[in-house]
């Protein structure tokens, strides 16, 4: 999977630039796609958006970067981005130290902002046409490119509209096409669905996973956790400047103890049964809500149900099973933070902080 | 492609941008000032010049043209820059540059450029709206071009230092409220500092536009106003540098553009 990934990329950039060497290159000790080392950000204000940081996302991933409003996500995309001066600490993108190699730092990167920041009197074209010759695209060129994206995010009709004249879907679209105009190797989304319709967010992710397949490195942020489910290989949990989880969607998924599941019933009952071995309770006389265990599966708890005859007739998970894991380690990491915090503000050692470590 | 030719094309998209702007809303940038200056030459000209006579050698309404170019050059090429860039830090379409890869010197320079394109196009419109009331000869076409586009460069460099302290849109009128209107009306654009009594002659020589618009009017009108010409380009080029380089320092450090 990974190697094909790599195959991938090595075609885009063939493709893009007619860079040969790159046949011979050493795929093992290339640069991360993004390496963050101890970063740190205080504003004027004095308060403390980062902690001191450590990230690191492979070339090909697809990352989710995850945490409450205010955990420092953005801050963090902010630097990334040179949008916001950190503190300290080190970020380079693809081996591309922001401090010492800026430019091509950059021209690496493409970004989606949380909010529009585009001209709004601009037409959809003329928006993305500049956004080329930033990068150095000549006009001509950055034409040709923009018709594959617009095509592709359904914006095509509508190229010679005012950028404000969109819908809010649109414009979000827009800002994705103006991102990847430069193809970057790595493309940051912060909160790339926000206030999309299901079917679009769906056609969304069909793109980003496209262009994933096809080489580019992602990482975004989001407060779908469901999105992040079903979108990323690798997931990072960010709460209160501090990382306090770094490691495989699938892993993470693992640490889940027990799942809640609600039961929607064929016939009303009067009564609720005793499950052996399951905790259930009557939501009301047509819905029950079982908690299974990890280990546990539910054939047995369908048995059970079976028996007293009562009949299912489908059955969803409570909540996200991400949510769950994201709501623990989020109030985990704050209550933490609280009784961890000396009088000088400091933190002393704490599960945060050994989530940091795992991060490197 | 090398470093230079990104640099070429990203002036170029800048530069082009801000014409694409200021021709987009032309009856917002073009035509105000046109009104504006056509009122100037029908009340201080005809009207009002007729019963003044001769200002430094010549009839006033030939005498006060050339300052009323500079006066709209100034104003225009300062308000372009400043309202531009300001619009998009206001928009925040100012981080799409602010992300790219192009460098702080090629952002001023096309932010400039397309400022001092306002400034001479609004120039040269009111040279023509002038030409209907007196007949004009440049007598120095060198020092006439390079007066213009110099002050075009200064007052533009002006605008944009203003769009970066502006925090809100009132904040971009106060230059040109409280600083540039009082220099321009003081700067000889109406009158010759030579009818001006002591001290007041002498205080009017510590204003920069007053040397702008005495080497435009001579290379127009070719006739020296006792302001030295080459002193007057000093004035400018030195004006320039030290703008240019608050320019850069404030783009490098970011201020009102990264948090």
């Amino acid at each position: 999977m990974r190697e094909s990934r790599v195959k991938a990329r090595v075609t885009l950039c063939k493709g893009f630039d007619g860079e040969e060497a790159l046949h011979n290159t050493d795929y093992k000790n290339m640069p991360q796609a993004l390496k963050i080392q101890n970063l740190r950000k205080q504003y004027d204000n004095g308060f403390q958006a980062l902690k001191g940081i450590d990230l690191s996302v492979e070339e090909g991933d697809f990352y989710a970067l995850l945490g409450p409003n205010g955990a420092g996500k953005s801050t963090s995309i902010g630097i990334i981005s040179s949008l916001v001066r950190k503190t300290s600490g080190k970020v380079s993108i693809f081996g591309h130290d922001i401090d010492t190699d800026l430019v091509r730092a950059k021209r690496m990167l493409g970004v989606v902002p949380q909010e529009f920041n585009f001209n709004q009197f601009e037409k959809v074209e003329d928006i993305i046409v500049t956004q080329a010759g930033y990068y150095g695209i000549p006009a001509k060129e950055a034409r040709q490119r923009s018709e594959k994206y617009l095509k592709q995010l359904g914006l095509w009709d509508k190229r010679h509209n005012v950028s404000r004249m969109l819908s809010g879907g649109m414009k979000r679209r827009l800002m994705i096409v103006r991102a990847l105009i430069h193809q970057p190797r790595l493309l940051i989304l912060d909160e790339p669905t926000a206030g999309v319709d299901i079917e679009l967010r769906r056609s969304l992710w069909d793109f980003l996973r496209d262009i994933n397949g096809q080489g580019t490195t992602i990482i975004l942020t989001t407060h779908y956790l469901e999105e992040a489910e079903q979108l990323c290989r690798n997931i990072g949990i960010i709460d209160s400047g501090k990382i306090v989880e770094n490691t495989s969607t699938k892993a993470l998924l693992g640490k889940l103890q027990q799942e809640s599941f609600v039961l929607d019933l064929k016939k009303p009952i009067e009564y609720l049964p005793t499950f052996a071995g399951y905790t259930v309770k009557m939501l009301d006389n047509r819905s029950i809500e079982v908690e299974v265990g990890k280990h546990q599966g539910v054939n047995d708890l369908f048995r059970q149900l079976s028996e007293c005859r009562i009949e299912v007739a489908s059955m969803r998970n409570k909540s996200n099973r991400l949510e769950e894991l994201f709501v623990n380690l989020t109030s985990d990491a704050s209550a933490t933070d609280a009784s961890g915090a000396d009088s000088s503000g400091q933190t002393k050692g704490s599960a945060a902080e050994k989530g940091e470590a795992h991060g490197e | 492609m090398s470093e230079w030719k990104y640099n070429l094309v990203a002036f170029n998209t800048i530069f082009s941008k801000e014409i694409r702007r200021f021709m987009r809303i032309w009856p917002q940038t073009l035509l105000p000032p046109a009104i504006t200056m056509s009122l100037y030459f029908v009340i201080f000209g005809a009207v009002i010049g007729s019963r003044v006579g001769e200002m430094g050698g010549f009839d006033y309404m030939t005498f006060v043209v050339p300052g009323l170019v500079m006066m709209a050059v100034i104003t225009n090429s300062f308000s372009n820059v400043a309202s531009s860039f300001f619009s998009n830090k206001f928009q925040k379409s100012v981080e799409e540059l602010l992300v790219s890869p192009v460098p702080n010197w090629v952002i001023l320079a096309g932010y400039t450029m397309g400022g001092v394109v306002r400034g001479l196009y609004v120039g040269v419109l009111v040279m023509l709206l002038g030409a209907f009331f007196v007949e004009l000869q440049v007598h120095h076409i060198l020092i006439t071009l390079l007066a213009v586009f110099l002050t075009a460069t200064l007052f533009a460099l002006g605008g944009f230092i203003n769009a970066v302290f502006a925090r809100k849109f009132d904040d971009v009128a106060i230059i040109p409220t409280f600083v540039l209107t009082p220099l321009t009306y003081l700067g000889g654009v109406f009158y010759s500092v030579d009818v001006l009594p002591e001290p007041f002659r002498s205080i009017s020589l510590l204003n920069p536009i007053l040397y702008q618009v005495n080497a435009f009017r001579y290379g127009i009108l070719g006739q020296d106003s006792g302001i030295s010409t080459g002193w007057a380009f000093v004035v400018m080029v030195l004006a320039i540098v030290i703008m240019a380089t608050w320019a850069l320092h404030l783009l490098r450090v970011g201020k009102g553009l990264r948090n």
